[in-house]
């Protein structure tokens, strides 16, 4: 028995010594849903002769919440994927140092949310609800055009949402509400959606592999909150090439709530002048253009093209939803709290 | 108290005391201050009691059906000989390590709203819409808990019911009793310890179910392990997040304490015999009647949910979607040969055999770790002395913590280096199979301790009066019996980590993905190609660990012979 007790130590011992700490080694924590292709991250590594490790922390709620718990001693130099819904949390704890990238200065001033450029603007994308076009095809059935129209009895029962409490997703589509029928008048309004049985689920695989009616998983519902760059991934991931999306987004004025995605410095960082010259690759047209097909999201680099798939198939909306983040950072509780007791008890 | 006694524990200890308890005190002290007490809200703490009462009241349910239906199969698979039992039992266990979105998915194909069961009643009864509301009801939860979790009644109880000494129900059978009367004065009484001890671990495993929940009840139903995730990671509300995991681990304590002062009153040493001489074949209708029912049963609970994920691994949609009413399918294999395809050229795509290969490391790891760790407390377990009793309920500790809070802890506890000089151990790959261990560990050790305790002691006493070494008697009297318990404990600490996503998804480095997380990988962007490759992983996930299971049955370890 007692080797056992000598292995115990043995792996302990040797948990400490695996991860060699080498001369340049830079650390981008992010959330789940980050992608790039390999070819331009290693061409950033060879062009700063420096290794890029990628510490994936969970959800961009999870992640972030690990970036502020470390942040006497980071895990990491660059931290990624902070959305508008949760910049004010990061700002607040102070996670990041300011850095003015010189490449902000192509970027639209709607997107930098931050004066100070402690985070600083990656991507953007609309959070819609996309629809099966086939079932409102064969239904002759018109396609909702407002957030109002969605309560009418012929759509009753069609639209699944996310629980704001668990799904950005479902978050962002509370938030369209509160922006579009204020503060005192969203949760009538969620109380004729609910009469008007919307399903409410826990995230967004569920809502769209379970119960969205154009995904594989054929469900009962032909409305689903999703994204308005859904119908470009259904044409690139098709089990048989497609010349038409299954479906479409509904982008109607209000009906959409935009999500802008930070970047910024850890503070504490030991690699800055590293770390800066990472976050302007982020900035900078490879990146910005190698991005939509990897995460699905939209440049906000002017400068940078978009993949004809996106053109085709995900256009965006013209008059998104959009909060304060400081509005967000002081509301946010209290309006899911009053919407799980509306909507779900 | 003797450095004799406290030996055995010093490995399990240590190694809890490190990446258990000294991490989540970190967590829970960060949450528990007293500046931070005084701003929590006494209205949450009112809506804390109605999620505590419903996490107890269906983790009870759960594990009083998970017991009607496991009970009589820990029956079917020790005391009958038929065919096809191993890849019977095979399927009873292979849920155990299915990630819960797939599960999901497998119950939605054929109790949802569009599953074929209601699809089917539709079109034979002309019903207009589906006739069986499943999911997002408790029904949905308590099954999706009894499908979990009855191979663990089946391994625990059905392990000791086969090396019960047949002598002893014969015994009574001589002395006038009928069979009924035997089972339930002689065979039942001796097996309440394994009951016991399985029943603590299903009702844990449901107390602090998650994903069921979540993707099965909806988000009407919450758990505490629910409401400590959308504290601790939404609304960052870490005190509240930090009282409600206290509220949890005491509970799970409690529990504990409550089986421990049971179980030593009731444990009684047999002389355990080979489970073969237990076996035989079906006599008599009642019996058949009995074994027929019991296979039928369980084919329908466990084969059909998950029949639908490799069936439709290799199903291609071929109609325009979203036509309600028929969809027609074609056979492919484009789903496993997409899977070698890194088709946007990502730097996180990693090719299945690399997944599965991490896979197996981490649970390899672990299945190694926890037997390590676990045996020498089991050995001591199973002669408990007063520091055993003590120390008892606090390895279940591991089971009732949550995901969230000890993922939060590890990360504020390890992201500075252990040792000057090192890495810090957050970024470890290794840290994986760490987390698998500390679930693994409580599995580990109620399996090994009923089969240890059942050695009676005349047994070492005799072979030691006979001139053996302390080393010969442990090998020739207790190994040989406790070789099969070995096996069970080593399947349980496999598939725990095969399956394991909650904790695997806080720690793990993006570069060494495991199985489920390549799962989840798949379901989280749109399209065919994602879903239909998350089947095709989810029907390799369920092959390998299969085969996985049946290799370690099959094992013969040596000096085991028929026991």
């Amino acid at each position: 028995m007692k080797r056992f007790f000598f292995l115990t130590i043995l792996v302990t011992l040797l948990l400490a010594t695996c991860t060699p700490k080498g001369p340049a080694t830079l650390t981008v924590m992010t959330h789940d849903s980050f992608s790039v292709s390999a070819d331009v991250v290693t061409a950033f590594e060879q062009a700063n002769n420096v290794t890029v490790t990628f510490l994936k922390s969970g959800d961009a709620g999870a992640a972030l919440n690990k970036a502020i718990l470390t942040k006497d001693a980071p895990l990491a130099d660059v931290f990624y994927g902070v959305d508008n819904t949760f910049l004010s949390r990061a700002l607040g704890a102070g996670i990041y140092e300011a850095y003015a990238s010189p490449l902000l200065a192509n970027i639209p001033a709607e997107f930098q949310l931050d004066p100070q450029h402690r985070a600083l603007p990656v991507d953007y994308g609309d959070v819609c609800i996309n629809y099966d076009k086939a079932y409102f095809a064969d239904h002759n059935l018109a396609v909702p055009q407002s957030l109002e129209e969605l309560t009418r009895l012929e759509y009753n029962g069609l639209l699944v949402v996310e629980n704001p409490a668990t799904s950005s997703p479902g978050l962002a589509f509370l938030l369209a509400t509160v922006k579009h029928f204020g503060a005192d008048g969203y949760l009538d309004y969620w109380r004729s959606l609910r009469a008007n049985g919307v399903i409410v689920v826990d995230g967004w695989e569920t809502a769209y592999y379970t119960n969205f009616s154009a995904s594989s998983g054929h469900g009962p519902q032909p409305m689903v909150v999703s994204y308005a760059s859904s119908p470009a991934a259904e044409v690139i991931y098709a089990e048989t090439p497609l010349t038409e999306s299954p479906t479409a987004s509904i982008l109607a004025p209000d009906t959409c709530f935009r999500q802008i995605e930070f970047v910024g410095i850890l503070n504490g960082t030991q690699h800055r002048a590293l770390a800066e010259k990472f976050v302007d690759f982020m900035l900078g047209v490879t990146f910005q253009e190698d991005m939509p097909l990897q995460m699905f999201m939209y440049p906000v680099n002017p400068a940078a093209s978009l993949p004809e798939t996106f053109v085709k198939y995900a256009p965006l909306s013209e008059q998104p939803a959009a909060l304060s983040p400081d509005l967000i950072a002081a509301h946010r509780d209290q309006w899911i709290a009053a919407w799980t007791e509306v909507v779900l008890r | 108290m003797g450095f004799r006694r406290l030996f055995p524990w010093l490995g399990v200890s240590l190694f809890l005391g490190l990446f258990f308890f000294y991490p989540l005190a970190r967590i829970l002290w960060l949450g528990l201050n007293p500046a931070s007490l005084a701003n929590l809200d006494l209205s949450s703490l009112r809506f804390t009691f109605y999620v505590l009462r419903f996490t107890f009241y269906q983790a009870l349910l759960s594990t009083l059906l998970t017991l009607l239906i496991g009970l009589p199969a820990a029956t079917l698979f020790a005391r009958f000989d038929l065919r096809g039992k191993s890849m019977l039992r095979l399927l009873t266990a292979i849920p155990f390590m299915l990630p819960t979105v797939v599960v999901a998915a497998g119950f939605n194909a054929l109790l949802g709203p569009r599953g074929w069961i209601n699809l089917g009643l539709m079109q034979l009864f002309g019903l207009e819409s589906p006739p069986i509301v499943f999911v997002y009801t408790l029904w949905a939860i308590l099954l999706a808990h009894v499908f979990y979790n009855t191979t663990i009644v089946i391994r625990v109880v059905g392990n000791a019911l086969a090396h019960l000494d047949p002598r002893l129900e014969q015994a009574a059978r001589l002395l006038g009793a009928d069979a009924r009367r035997a089972f339930w004065r002689v065979t039942l009484p001796l097996l309440r310890p394994p009951i016991l001890a399985a029943a603590l671990l299903v009702f844990l495993f449901d107390f602090t179910s998650f994903g069921v929940i979540l993707l099965l009840g909806g988000p009407r139903f919450a758990t505490l392990e629910v409401e400590i995730y959308i504290q601790a990671i939404q609304i960052f509300d870490l005190p509240l997040a930090a009282v409600l995991s206290l509220i949890q681990l005491l509970c799970t304590l409690a529990f504990s304490v409550l089986y421990s002062r049971i179980v030593t009153h009731m444990t009684v040493a047999t002389a355990p015999r080979a489970a073969a001489s237990n076996l035989r074949r079906a006599r008599g209708w009642r019996e058949k009647l009995f074994v027929g029912g019991m296979i039928a049963l369980l084919l329908a609970l466990f084969l059909l949910p998950m029949a639908s994920l490799p069936l439709r691994s290799v199903a291609r949609l071929e109609s325009a979607r979203g036509e309600r009413a028929a969809v027609s399918y074609g056979l492919t294999t484009d789903y496993y040969a997409e899977l070698f395809v890194n088709r946007l050229g990502s730097l996180f795509y990693v090719p299945p055999f690399e997944a599965l290969a991490n896979s197996l490391i981490y649970a390899a790891v672990t299945v190694v770790l926890s037997l390590a760790l676990g045996f020498p407390v089991a050995s001591a377990l199973a002669r408990p002395g007063r520091l055993e009793r003590l120390l008892d309920p606090f390895l279940m500790l591991p089971l009732g913590a949550s995901a969230v809070t000890l993922g939060l802890g590890f990360i504020i506890t390890f992201n500075k280096p252990l040792l000057t000089g090192h890495g810090s151990l957050i970024t470890s790959p290794l840290l994986v199979p760490l987390a698998h261990t500390i679930i693994a560990l409580p599995f580990v050790i109620r399996s090994l301790q009923p089969a240890l305790a059942s050695i009676p002691d005349r047994l070492r006493q005799a072979a030691a009066s006979l001139g053996a070494s302390p080393r010969r008697v442990w090998f020739t009297v207790d190994w040989p019996i406790v070789a099969r318990a070995t096996l069970a404990a080593a399947i349980f600490a496999f598939t725990v980590s095969l399956g394991e996503f909650g904790a695997t998804s806080l720690v793990s480095r993006p570069e060494y993905p495991t199985l489920p997380i390549a799962i989840y990988r798949f379901l989280s962007q749109p399209g065919g190609l994602n879903y239909g490759q998350a089947m095709a992983m989810a029907t390799i996930l369920m092959g390998v660990t299969g085969l996985g299971i049946l290799l370690i049955e099959r094992f013969r370890l040596p000096g085991a012979g028929e026991f």
